[in-house]
């Protein structure tokens, strides 16, 4: 593709706090590189706004590879931006033509609550993770991983799921702000292996408690979480979720 | 965990949506199936005589009382529902996600669900409460005396455009509802078998067209007088 340099206008939210009450600000950039990341177009607003002795936009960054799940910017109305199965740090700016206007907001959910312009606090999956997102397994050598049999389906499907990069575009993207995806990818990941069975009862109810403590709302199966999810993570995992869960509730010994 | 809990969880409370919600669909197949009688044009004998068998039976009275509770339940649990779920995001966006991922009916389960409600008023005024309660016209069929609701449906329709277009547009709410309804119900209720997926997106596709149209067909033949 012709390599091409843009004029932008960038509208961003900032907002000093988590108590304060934010706004918008608009932003001329220029000379932008089609062959930039959308987070180095950032970058040379921010080193702009440093030269103005203004205050750089704060923002959600790692491994700018699409592979941590730290960049969540929410572009023009959708998560990581317009590209399908991609992350912000991974959209590029020949996604945009000279003179477009593009509006950059935070992830909006309660239970991810702004930290400062366009960084969320997302410790609530931390602690999804916490309640039940793993396996207990007793200390000694690792045994052989041929030892136990997956079936090559099973084995590709948990993949799938376990392809999860935390992001919660899913959350972002949802009208009802549920964390139903990531939970449900989660659990599946674990509830499709031999490795996973022993503890998928209580997975599953308290990976949800937990998910209903932190304020995410419940999961209406519109679609729209599957459709942004830079890691193509199927809404068939929900489903699972919803059966591995009810299933648990009512086989319970107590 | 206790039992309370199973139901009042986010993932319990959608079950129950998906139960009562599945429970409809199948009093929906029994009623567009006793109404089709009046497209029997016998006068509404048949249709009559359907209902006088729902009316005096003890099997479908019962259920009939399951059937209210049904619906109460599935009205209060996605009221609720919403309002919840619209409350988990205080601060909206200010560019809108739109169409961009999902479809503005399975978005609108709420609006739609409402409208139903509204729709439900009418019609429970209009038929269960006259034939139930207020008591309608005495009709003779081979000497014995039926309740006439095939003449109490030709008196609100013919002659009724604006109540015929109300229940055209109660049968589009119900096809929009049914549409995104009928397969999320079974997704909710945990079904992540492609084979059985695909068959219940098609069967959930046709069923929100057939029995919508069915349905609205009624109020218009009476009006066209096409049934008489």
């Amino acid at each position: 593709m012709q390599h091409y340099t843009m004029n932008l206008t960038l509208k961003v939210w900032r907002q000093k706090n988590a108590s304060d009450k934010g706004h918008f600000e608009t932003y001329p950039v220029k000379n932008i590189s089609s062959e930039m990341s959308f987070l180095e177009m950032i970058d040379v607003l921010n080193e702009q706004l440093i030269k103005e002795g203004k205050e750089p936009i704060a923002f959600d960054h790692d491994c700018r590879e699409g592979i941590c799940g730290m960049c969540s910017m929410y572009i023009n109305g959708r998560p990581h931006g317009p590209w399908q199965h991609n992350t912000t740090c991974q959209l590029h700016m020949r996604a945009y033509q000279d003179g477009d206007t593009i509006v950059v907001e935070p992830w909006r959910a309660n239970a991810f609550p702004v930290v400062k312009d366009l960084m969320v606090d997302r410790s609530a999956f931390d602690r999804i993770i916490q309640a039940g997102g793993y396996i207990s397994v007793n200390t000694g050598n690792a045994v052989d991983a041929n030892s136990t049999p997956v079936e090559k389906e099973k084995a590709d499907e948990a993949f799938a799921a376990a392809a999860c990069i935390g992001c919660g575009a899913c959350v972002a993207a949802c009208k009802n702000s549920s964390a139903m995806l990531f939970v449900g990818a989660k659990v599946s990941h674990l509830a499709l292996l031999p490795q996973g069975a022993p503890e998928r009862k209580n997975r599953a109810m308290n990976m949800v408690a937990q998910m209903d403590r932190e304020g995410f709302g419940a999961c209406t199966n519109t679609g729209a979480c599957e459709a942004v999810c830079p890691k193509g993570i199927s809404i068939e995992n929900i489903a699972r979720l919803n059966r591995e869960y009810m299933m648990a509730g009512l086989t319970e010994d107590k | 965990m206790k039992w309370s809990e199973l139901f009042t969880s986010s993932v319990g409370k959608k079950w129950i949506m998906g139960l009562t919600g599945i429970f409809l669909v199948l009093f929906l197949v029994v009623h567009v199936g006793l109404n089709a009688c009046i497209f029997a044009m016998d006068g509404g004998v048949m249709f009559n005589k359907a209902a006088h068998f729902m009316g005096s039976n003890a099997v479908p009275r019962i259920l009939e009382v399951g059937l209210f509770a049904g619906i109460i339940l599935h009205m209060l649990q996605g009221w609720a529902l919403e309002l919840s779920n619209r409350a988990a995001r205080k601060k909206g966006y200010a560019v809108p996600m739109g169409n961009k991922g999902s479809k503005w009916y399975s978005r609108s389960m709420g609006l739609l669900g409402t409208l139903l409600f509204l729709f439900l008023v009418m019609h429970i005024s209009h038929f269960w409460v006259p034939s139930r309660i207020t008591g309608l016209e005495p009709v003779l069929i081979d000497g014995k005396e039926y309740h006439n609701l095939y003449g109490e449906m030709l008196q609100v329709f013919q002659g009724n455009l604006a109540v015929v277009l109300l229940y055209v547009l109660g049968c589009f709410a119900l096809a929009w509802h049914l549409l995104h309804g009928f397969q999320s119900a079974f997704r909710t209720l945990g079904l992540t078998n492609g084979r059985y997926l695909a068959l219940v997106e098609s069967a959930g596709v046709l069923f929100s067209v057939i029995i919508p149209l069915v349905f609205a067909l009624m109020p218009v033949c009476m009006y066209m007088g096409w049934i008489k």
